[in-house]
């Protein structure tokens, strides 16, 4: 969008960040994995939000469609399969050790990624400010993204393919009841 | 709006790398990489924003992987589960040397 970033826009955009980077936290923090699932859902809606107004409607419907969906549903299918009892008995944070450990890994990864995000982009790659929204404009949604994923990244694509077959396969071998007699 | 996006992106990358240290339960575990991966997502799209559809194209690709990972992963889940009768992973040191 050429000018200024409207503030309709600034604050939807750090709304739905806050509410994903909160629910996220809720999530980590959740002794139920039911709960727990639930609210990593609410940070996916919320991150596809922000892939809309990044123009990038289309990958906020596959986020949708795919993570929100399918993805999470399958981990509800697995927590209800396994009956894990009361959320009481498999409370389930490591000792201090592991949790100090942890939030010196935090910091130190915030540290790097914020020293990251104060650099600026090289400008000669960088497109004009608004071209990913003409484009959009001009293509729809969908276009600017199936282009460079049937020519430029064909093969990435077709590789894709047999991870996926890998994955079937695996899953239906490791989920298999195995027979003693062998 | 991409130093907006590599924010909320870092923050999100490292609540879940604190899941993945601090939890024990392993289909919680599993979903903390999930996090993860949305977090690299978001980096993904911001900058496709600046540099060109192809960011999209990554995050295409990154959820297939992401949904080949769930499958195998909780079948493997499954496959403990079956043996140990537990997904907490202080009990489950088969590979511990």
């Amino acid at each position: 969008m050429p000018g200024p970033t409207p503030l309709f826009y600034t604050f939807h955009f750090y709304l739905f960040g806050l509410i994903a980077v909160a629910s996220a936290l809720v999530f980590v923090t959740r002794k139920s994995p039911v709960a727990a699932a639930m609210w990593l859902v609410v940070t996916m809606f919320s991150l596809a939000a922000l892939y809309v107004m990044l123009d990038a409607q289309f990958i906020g419907a596959i986020q949708v469609l795919v993570y929100a969906g399918a993805i999470m549903v399958v981990f509800l299918f697995v927590i209800m399969l396994l009956n894990l009892g009361e959320p009481s008995q498999i409370a389930d944070a490591r000792g201090l050790g592991w949790k100090l450990a942890a939030g010196a890994v935090g910091l130190g990864l915030l540290a790097e990624i914020f020293a990251l995000v104060r650099g600026t982009v090289a400008q000669p790659f960088s497109l004009p400010e608004g071209y990913a929204a003409q484009q959009v404009a001009a293509q729809g949604a969908i276009s600017p993204i199936a282009g460079p994923l049937f020519h430029q990244y064909l093969l990435a694509f077709e590789i894709t393919s047999m991870v996926l077959l890998t994955a079937i396969v695996g899953a239906v071998v490791l989920g298999k009841r195995r027979t003693d007699a062998r | 709006m991409l130093a907006e996006s590599l924010f909320f992106s870092a923050v999100l990358f490292t609540i879940g790398v604190i899941g993945v240290l601090t939890r024990r339960n392993a289909i919680i575990l599993f979903m903390c990489v999930e996090l993860m991966l949305n977090a690299v997502n978001l980096t993904f799209v911001g900058f496709s924003r600046v540099y060109g559809a192809g960011g999209q194209v990554f995050v295409f690709l990154v959820m297939t992987v992401a949904a080949a990972e769930a499958a195998v992963g909780l079948a493997i889940i499954i496959a403990l589960f079956r043996h140990r009768h537990t997904v907490d992973l202080q009990n489950i040191n088969l590979l511990k040397g």
